[in-house]
């Protein structure tokens, strides 16, 4: 399965969940906003499956203001 | 011929010089702004010139204060910024600096919502003062803001923004800000408000902890209304802290990115 992330295609083997793929990244989801396909998702989307081709911006917010 | 003067449509003899305008409109006036910039020098002037007559440390009236603040701004953005209405989530580091910046340049509207106090911790970096040590956030900032604009109509919620409460409570902003300090609130912030409210851009912060160069804050548009000031990376943390040159930097970015959505050029 291909993915295009963050502007860069990458190849996964497995089929995967969005929470899957973030827990490959190590990517905290609490602190993730993600556009699936150029829509924002909810936290309760995250269990959504992803799909060959899909485009994804993971936005990574990290402490401080 | 037509000319503004404080602000006001004026009727003058086309031939008029700017020193012979004060001379006739207010002789005592010791700053003279013409268009937006203040000169010491005798001028011819020309319709729909925007001049604004100051006597220095005379107190304005209230009425007159808004013009002669707005008088430095570029003509024409006041009027466009005066009916706007700002959201700012947070304000703490970055949302006090912004709070005021969009004050002082004339948003009409802005909705402040914050759960803390303000404690001495936050006087390395925010825009308080030390007798307001224990108030809540958000009136102590109101406080501050009307005494620099008393003709901005600021709104308050001292109260935790919420994946529930947030539609609601920033209903009726054009622009909101994200100005939180803790990540998860952030994510959660960007997550809800650019998946519930389908058309109105947000201004968030990422990444401005610490010294690193300043021209590492950076203003990135993500997707068709996300606009994330910061260097994306250097997070608050042990050996790192916030401090006010950087977590200004940041603010600004914010806040000009807010200015220029609100006279609808592009923030980046």
């Amino acid at each position: 399965m291909q993915l295009n992330i963050n502007g860069q295609l990458r190849d996964f083997a497995e089929p995967m969940t969005i929470s899957q793929l973030l827990q490959q990244l190590e990517l905290a989801p609490e602190r993730v906003v993600i556009e699936h396909n150029n829509e924002i998702l909810t936290a309760e989307a995250h269990n959504k499956q992803l799909q060959d081709g899909d485009s994804l911006e993971l936005i990574q917010f990290v402490g401080g203001g | 011929m037509k000319i503004y003067l404080n602000e006001q449509p004026e009727i003058i003899a086309a031939t008029l010089s700017l020193f012979e305008l004060r001379q006739q409109k207010k002789p005592g006036a010791d700053l003279l702004i013409v268009n937006g910039y203040p000169t010491d020098a005798d001028q011819s002037l020309k319709e729909d010139d925007r001049v604004v007559l100051i006597q220095r440390g005379e107190q304005p009236t209230a009425e007159d204060l808004q013009h002669l603040m707005m008088a430095r701004h570029t003509p024409g953005v006041h009027e466009k910024i005066k009916n706007s209405c700002v959201g700012i989530a947070g304000v703490g580091g970055l949302g006090s600096n912004i709070a005021i910046a969009l004050s002082r340049v004339g948003v009409g509207k802005l909705i402040l919502v914050d759960f803390d106090m303000v404690e001495p911790s936050n006087l390395n970096r925010q825009q308080y003062f030390i007798d307001q040590i224990g108030l809540p956030k958000v009136e102590a900032m109101k406080e501050n803001l009307l005494r620099i604009n008393p003709g901005v109509e600021i709104s308050t919620h001292h109260q935790r923004v919420t994946a529930e409460n947030l539609t609601q409570l920033f209903s009726s902003v054009d622009v909101l800000v994200e100005a939180f300090d803790a990540a998860e609130q952030k994510a959660l912030l960007a997550r809800n408000f650019l998946s519930k409210v389908t058309d109105k851009p947000l201004v968030a912060a990422s990444g401005m902890a610490g010294f690193e160069p300043s021209n590492s804050i950076q203003t990135q548009k993500i997707g068709d209304r996300l606009y994330l000031c910061g260097d994306g990376t250097t997070a608050a943390g042990p050996g790192r802290g916030l401090m006010a040159p950087r977590v200004g930097i940041a603010a600004h970015h914010q806040a000009n990115a807010v200015l220029r959505l609100l006279l609808g050029e592009e923030p980046n």
